[in-house]
Formats: C-alpha cells, sequence, structure tokens
C-alpha cells in the first residue's frame, strides 16, 4: 500500500468519526488532536477503525504517533509491512 | 422503527401542549423537517424530526398536553431514493403549511412578544420563524403581496444549517434555562479530593495491552462504573428534587456530560450504569457520545439521569466545579489525570492525580456526607479489579 493510499484511508475514517473536520486546511505535521479538537472518544474510535480496516493492532501507547497525518502514514505503514 | 417523543426544551419543561401537525400519518420526512408545533411555557416552538422515515401512525392529537418524553409519533425508517424523492414532493407543502391562514393565527396568539419586529411588513409564519431563527427582517425584502416577507424568504435568508444536524442556538437555550435554574435555586455546596490513579490506570494499561482496539476500556468509564457504585451508599446524592420535595432514585441514571466541537453540551443519560460490566459501559458511552454528536439522542434520554458526571478528558484541566442539571441534586467533575508530587510513606514521588469535585444540593444533604461520598468513590477506584 503506498503513502498515498494510506493518507486517504486515514483521512477516511477521520472524517467519518468527526465529519466536521477538514483535512484540507492542515499541514501534514498538525497535530490533529488540538486542530480538531478531538477527544479521548475520538481517538478511541480512530484506533478501532483503523484495526478493522487495515487489519492491525495499535497499542494504546502508539495512539500519539497517529497525531499527525505525517505520522499516522509513516506509522501505519511500518506496521502493514510487519 | 424510530419513535418521536414529545422533546424537552429546557431543564424546567416538564410537559408540552401539541398545538399542530405540520405532516401526516403517511408523510415522508427528513431530518431537519419541522413536522409539529409545540406549545409550551416559553411560547410555540416547532419541533424538528431528527431522523428519515415514513410516518407511521400519529399517536397524540393536536391540543393534548403529554409529558416530555411520550411518543408522539412513530417513524418507520425507509431508502434513500425514496426519501429523497419525497424530498421534492414534500417541500411545497412543508414551506406553505405554517404560512396557511387557518394555521398561522393559531401560533401567533400564544406568542404576543412580537413588538420588536412589528414595523416590518411581514406574514405571522415568517415573523414567527424569523424570531426562532434569530434572523433580522429588517435585512430581508419581501417577495408576498406589497412587499411583505413571507416564511419562504427568512428561510432563504436563514444560514444554510450545519451538517451536523444539531441546532446550536437551540442547544445554547436549554443551556442557559437549565444553568440560570440551577443557580438561581439550588444552594450549592462544593466539595473537592484529589485522588492517586496509579492503580487504576496500571490494571487499565494491561487490560487494553491484552485487547484490539474496539475491545478497549478508556480511563473515563472507570470513573463513571466507580461513581454509580459508590452512590449506592449515599442516596440522598441520586434522585431529583421536585415540587420542593426530593425524591430519592432506586436506579442509578448516570448523566455523562458530552461536549460538542464547536461549542454546546448534552448531559444524556446511561441506564443502570451500576449494574453493567465495564464493558457493557464502554459500548454505551461510545453510542451514546456517538449519537450526541451527530445530533441524534432522544429526548427521554435527556431527561431520566438521576445525577450527572462530567469528565474533562485529557485536554482539560486540573479541576472543574460544576453546576447541578436540575431537578437533579449532585454532579461529579473528574479533572484530567496530571502527573503531581505525592507523598507516599515519608518519601516523594510523581504520581498520576485525578481532582475529583462534588457539587451537591444543601437542601438535600450536608458536606460530611459529601465527604464520605468522595472518599467512597476513591476507594472503588483504588481497587480497579472490582469494577
Amino acid at each position: 500500500m503506498t503513502r498515498d493510499e494510506l493518507k486517504q484511508i486515514f483521512a477516511e475514517e477521520l472524517e467519518t468519526i468527526a465529519p466536521e473536520v477538514d483535512l484540507s486546511n492542515i499541514a501534514d505535521s498538525d497535530n490533529i488532536q488540538e486542530y480538531f479538537d478531538l477527544d479521548s472518544m475520538d481517538i478511541y474510535n480512530l484506533l478501532a477503525a483503523l484495526h478493522q480496516r487495515l487489519n492491525i493492532d495499535i497499542p494504546d501507547k502508539d495512539a500519539a504517533k497517529l497525531l499527525t497525518l505525517k505520522g499516522a502514514v509513516e506509522y501505519l505503514l511500518l506496521q502493514l509491512q510487519h | 422503527m424510530g419513535v418521536f417523543t414529545m422533546p424537552s426544551l429546557g431543564a424546567d419543561m416538564e410537559d408540552g401542549t401539541l398545538v399542530e401537525w405540520l405532516k401526516s400519518q403517511g408523510d415522508i420526512v427528513t431530518r431537519g423537517d419541522i413536522v409539529a408545533v409545540v406549545e409550551t411555557e416559553k411560547g410555540a416552538i416547532e419541533i424538528e424530526i431528527f431522523e428519515d422515515g415514513k410516518i407511521e401512525e400519529i399517536l397524540v392529537a393536536e391540543g393534548r398536553k403529554v409529558p416530555v418524553g411520550s411518543p408522539l409519533a412513530t417513524i418507520s425508517g425507509t431508502d434513500e431514493a425514496v426519501v429523497s424523492e419525497a424530498v421534492e414532493q414534500a417541500m411545497p407543502a412543508a414551506v406553505e403549511a405554517p404560512a396557511a391562514p387557518e394555521a398561522a393565527p393559531e401560533i401567533v396568539s400564544i406568542r404576543p412578544n412580537m413588538d420588536d419586529i412589528s414595523e416590518v411588513r411581514a406574514s405571522p409564519a415568517a415573523r414567527l420563524f424569523a424570531k426562532e431563527q434569530h434572523v433580522d427582517l429588517n435585512g430581508i425584502s419581501g417577495t408576498g403581496p406589497g412587499g411583505a416577507i413571507q416564511l419562504r424568504d427568512v428561510e432563504d435568508a436563514k444560514p444554510p444549517p450545519s451538517k451536523r444536524g444539531i441546532d446550536l442556538d437551540a442547544m445554547r437555550h436549554a443551556i442557559a434555562a437549565a444553568m440560570s435554574r440551577s443557580k438561581r435555586e439550588i444552594p450549592h455546596y462544593y466539595l473537592t479530593h484529589r485522588i492517586d490513579v496509579y492503580s487504576a490506570q496500571n490494571w487499565l494499561e494491561n487490560y487494553n495491552l491484552q485487547r484490539p482496539p474496539p475491545q478497549r476500556i478508556l480511563f473515563g468509564a472507570l470513573l463513571i462504573k466507580a461513581a454509580a457504585l459508590a452512590i449506592l451508599d449515599y442516596p440522598e446524592f441520586n434522585g431529583l428534587y421536585e415540587q420542593d420535595r426530593f425524591k430519592t432514585s432506586q436506579s442509578v441514571h448516570a448523566g455523562i456530560a458530552i461536549a460538542i466541537r464547536g461549542g454546546g453540551l448534552a448531559a444524556p443519560a446511561i441506564q443502570n450504569a451500576d449494574q453493567l460490566s465495564l464493558p457493557e459501559l464502554m459500548v454505551q458511552m461510545r453510542d451514546l457520545i456517538g449519537r450526541v454528536r451527530r445530533g441524534s439522542f432522544r429526548a427521554s434520554e435527556l431527561t431520566s439521569s438521576t445525577i450527572t458526571i462530567n469528565s474533562l478528558g485529557d485536554r482539560g484541566v486540573e479541576g472543574v466545579l460544576p453546576i447541578i442539571y436540575p431537578p437533579q441534586v449532585a454532579i461529579i467533575g473528574f479533572g484530567k489525570i496530571m502527573d503531581q508530587p505525592w507523598v507516599i510513606d515519608g518519601e516523594i514521588a510523581p504520581r498520576p492525580i485525578v481532582q475529583m469535585t462534588l457539587a451537591a444540593d444543601h437542601r438535600v444533604s450536608d458536606g460530611h456526607r459529601g465527604g464520605l461520598f468522595l472518599n467512597a468513590i476513591a476507594e472503588k477506584l483504588y481497587a480497579p479489579e472490582s469494577l
């Protein structure tokens, strides 16, 4: 899976959880939790959605790595290679 | 099959009179349609529906007064093709219905406070709609006879609703009414207590480590369960104060304060929270928070809480002094977990600390019992495996 595809999947799942977010405005290194005011339930839902969509397990302690677009794509890429 | 119920339009609303149905049995409705007019102490209020479907059966006749939460009509689901087709047919009817001459005077007669906009020529339905939507009639050019503003002119002028289906203005009004009443009527007292949640956090980390994301539990669920269990021994904090009397509740329906991104707040209840296992509680929290943010919670969920719990979460601050949601008599606030210096066996060590606050109604309980109640919650959190 390419970086662009992963970015697309991540964006889709995030928009399902928080329909009012607009990812077109943010930079790859912006913190999405702060930018979109996501709470712990949103992050929980994001982990659950990525788990279901990509069939990967994301430990809670790694959740912080998913909080930027860039970080999320790199993290997911690495997990999928394992 | 959904049920359309008499909504709560403020904490002090107990019932409402169904003045008029704007839709009939068999009509297709879409989310956001105004389907009925309800008269309350605050005047006539148009009631929207929050789901797509067909009005299967109207259960309450025009002119009847029913309690908040009563079923008004049953709604059956329908596929998208039918809905979008029907929207086009239904739209003109929805626009015309409130403006019909026989309907308009009835609505206006119970909303006398129209003087502020009386110099503009506008139909009664347009005035009513403009007032409720906070649209200034002065800025609108009318298309009716003699340039009079009609309902459709106001609707065209109104900014498009937010796509999440929550009327934030209405929500702000409801919060204002409830909180003003609370501060006016309830003699609050506040107690705070800081607790070390190391063992709770540690237990939860181990629990979650062994499970895939959808089966994990959030720390907030532990807080709700601990409070719901502890309150069983402190019934004076669990119940409703109505008609100058407190009535304790046999069940624990924990209202959870849920923030809406962009402003707004709702505190719907998790029924019988004390009897749910942590995974069950988590499923319900997830469902409720999701629905609140989509704007699809039920009026009954807003009115059945017997205590409210407000957790600020990890983006919050150290502590909160919450305001009781009437007619409840207590609310518990949790600040975010913060690593702080803590003394254990004479040594200072960093520990994860949560500040817990109880705001309670002094007409019903006293600080001594409140303190014991907070300590009881702390004890539950010190033994997370028994939650």
